[in-house]
């Protein structure tokens, strides 16, 4: 009996057909990433608490008397600086569930389906703009139920902003968009994989002001969900069909990390599907 | 009559940049005693225990009684001019290209007469006061002063020498988001700076004042992060070259000491910018400032560190912050010797608490924004070396020369667990 009989033969299939719409653009790779570099913002806590370590890079040596013929250099940051993951043990709610660290999630549920929810509109007017409810139903009723073991990402395109637009920190505190907690239970009702923003944290600007305060953060991983954020480029996904990759570093009982975020979609300049 | 100082050219880019050269440095180590109190601006000399003589030059036994037991003293620095002469020429490389140079004999009320540099608006036969300064290698001299101040005094190419006038000079304040940092520029600007470079980390967060510092005259604000190297060495390599006074004005501070807090995390913020963030400055900005300290009018002049008084003896409700301190107060005395053939003055301005959020439940007296602003310019324009600020770091620092070990006790009684 041959050992071809023990691995999928449709599997292989899937891989090589994946590997060819590749190469042919049928399916094409978005970067959902920022650079991380030092100037990036991060989330600000009131400064008596430990803050969010700023990326910093020092140089070892550039092909120099410090390594002739090396360059390289040491870097730091915290596990939740530029785009990240946050694992449920983020959380104070998280922190007892099983296989709630970057190191222990298991690895195949960091290649999943994801939905595309866009805010960028109700965004762009207000800096407050809460997902709701309402705007989840409607996409539903528009596209599909949402999926168990999905991303949901909220596209509010504020990825485009820069400087001090982004953090958008005024006396009272930050003004970004997220969702609101009704929003957060009926995504933990869907059994979502996790959800995603554009801005440094899952929870609106604002979100401490809620019943429960950071109810993404709190609800989410207290359900054992992940959380990604200072995504780019999530104006280029389609509401639905694409495939989100986003694996954390496996970083001992971490809490998260910075990492590379994407997406694949079906390819934008193959030719249209033939007529049915 | 001192000739106002005129606003220098721009500079020749087609000519080489003047190297700095040095006076002599050869002292004893009791002539090394002008040196410790120049820096202070103090007029010392040593003055006999046994028959009461005031010594000069400085020596090792009494010049009128023979007695040994010598001690440095504050005196009157009045006196009178004997007689001048104008330096023509020297074989000293320093003094040869500064000719002519004034010096004369001044007869001092509290006994000696000496040999000193002079001031151009001093008269044979008028009275003068005698300042004790540093000059351009770091050791203490004598130079006799009008005894009332003359028009633009400060002006004098003598005294300039002694002095590190922010006049004409362009400045960079390191850190803008503190109300230290805002004061400094407007006082530097106020005191004649031609540019206030003022530094700006993470413009993506705002804070109070960012406005008001953007209307000061002559104040440009550029981003800056001593955390960040290579913001660093963007910014060398953009104004380096046109820095005469640097001001580091970067600070992180926190309540807390070794054992009461539960991590090291703001231990090492206080590490990364008040240690690591000077020594990323000096190899930054260093090297072309001692390049340039005898670049002209506004040749490179000062770097000035504001640190905590308790950098000599640890105060532990903030004791990680005082630790931080005392490391960047070791690496400035190494950078004091490193900047030292460029002529280029380190100056350290102690103080006690600050005036601001982290200081706030300490009771009075505290260092306010203006009065470390009117300190500094009063220090550069004195060329100073060892400044204490305030009611605080002045008591401090006696009692630490008086004993270390009981200023260590007194400062570190703390309440019963």
């Amino acid at each position: 009996m041959s050992l071809d009989n023990v691995t999928s033969a449709a599997g292989q299939a899937s891989l090589s057909g994946l590997m060819m719409a590749m190469a042919t653009g049928d399916v094409e790779v978005v970067d959902l990433t920022h650079t991380l570099d030092p100037d990036f913002p991060v989330i600000i806590l009131p400064p008596e608490f430990g803050q969010c370590a700023r990326f910093r890079m020092e140089e070892i040596s550039a092909y120099d008397g410090r390594g002739p013929a090396w360059k390289w250099h040491n870097i730091s940051c915290c596990e939740h600086t530029g785009t990240h993951f946050d694992a449920p043990i983020h959380w104070v709610s998280g922190r007892d569930l099983p296989n709630n660290a970057v190191d222990t999630i298991p690895v195949e549920r960091l290649i999943a389906p994801v939905c595309v929810i866009d805010c960028s509109a109700g965004a762009a007017a207000n800096d407050d703009y809460e997902l709701s409810v309402d705007d989840i139903l409607a996409w539903e009723l528009k596209h599909e139920r949402i999926p168990s073991g999905c991303w949901v990402l909220m596209r509010t395109d504020w990825s485009k902003r820069r400087g001090a637009e982004y953090l958008n920190m005024r006396d009272d505190g930050a003004h970004s968009p997220g969702p609101n907690p009704a929003a957060v239970r009926l995504l933990v009702e869907r059994d979502i994989l996790g959800f995603g923003t554009e801005t440094v944290g899952t929870d609106a600007g604002q979100g401490f002001h809620f019943a429960p305060p950071n109810p993404a953060h709190f609800y989410f991983h207290g359900a054992g969900k992940y959380g990604l954020q200072c995504l780019s480029n999530v104006d280029q996904l389609p509401p639905t069909g694409a495939v989100l990759i986003a694996p954390p570093l496996k970083i001992k009982q971490g809490t998260g990390s910075p990492l590379r975020v994407m997406a694949m979609i079906p390819g934008r300049c193959a030719t249209p599907a033939a007529a049915s | 009559m001192t000739l106002p100082l005129q606003p220098p050219p721009k500079k020749d880019p087609q000519k080489r940049t003047r190297v700095p050269v040095r006076p002599p440095a050869q002292r004893s180590r009791t002539g090394t005693y002008l040196c410790a109190f120049a820096a202070e601006g103090r007029f010392a000399l040593q003055v006999c225990e046994a028959c009461g003589a005031t010594q000069y030059p400085p020596r090792e036994a009494c010049a009128v009684c023979l007695s040994m037991a010598l001690t440095w003293r504050d005196v009157p620095a009045a006196g009178m001019v004997l007689a001048d002469t104008i330096v023509r020429t020297s074989t000293v490389v320093y003094f040869r290209e500064r000719t002519p140079w004034r010096i004369g004999t001044v007869q001092l009320s509290c006994g000696p007469s000496v040999m000193c540099h002079l001031h151009g608006d001093c008269e044979v036969g008028q009275p003068v006061r005698v300042i004790n300064r540093l000059d351009k290698s770091g050791h203490g001299v004598l130079m006799a002063l009008p005894q009332t101040d003359t028009a633009h005094m400060e002006d004098d190419e003598l005294l300039r020498e002694l002095t590190c006038d922010p006049k004409f000079r362009r400045v960079l304040i390191t850190n803008g988001r503190s109300a230290a940092g805002q004061a400094l520029a407007q006082a530097l600007s106020d005191a004649g700076a031609a540019i206030v470079f003022v530094g700006e980390a993470e413009s993506w967060r705002p804070y109070p004042g960012q406005d008001a510092l953007r209307q000061i005259p002559n104040v440009e604000v550029l981003p800056m992060d001593v955390t960040d190297t290579d913001s660093l060495t963007e910014l060398a390599g953009e104004i380096g070259g046109k820095v005469d006074i640097l001001i580091n004005t970067a600070r992180f501070v926190r309540p807390g000491g070794a054992m009461d807090r539960e991590d090291i995390i703001f231990a090492r913020d206080e590490m990364e910018v008040n240690y690591l963030g000077l020594m990323r400055l000096a190899q930054s900005f260093g090297p072309a400032m001692r390049a340039r300290g005898a670049d002209g009018v506004n040749s490179a002049t000062a770097w000035v560190n504001i640190l905590s008084v308790y950098a000599f003896s640890n105060l532990p409700e903030f004791g990680s912050f005082a630790a931080s301190n005392a490391a960047a107060l070791s690496l400035s005395q190494c950078l004091r010797a490193e900047m030292r053939p460029g002529g280029v003055r380190v100056m350290n301005v102690f103080t006690g608490p600050t005036e601001d959020d982290w200081h706030q439940p300490l009771p009075p007296p505290k260092v306010v924004p203006s009065a470390l602003a009117r300190g500094v310019v009063a220090a550069l324009r004195d060329g100073l070396e060892d400044v204490y600020l305030g009611d605080v770091a002045k008591d401090l620092i006696e009692r630490w020369r008086a004993s270390p070990k009981v200023l260590e006790r007194e400062l570190t009684e703390v309440e019963d667990m």
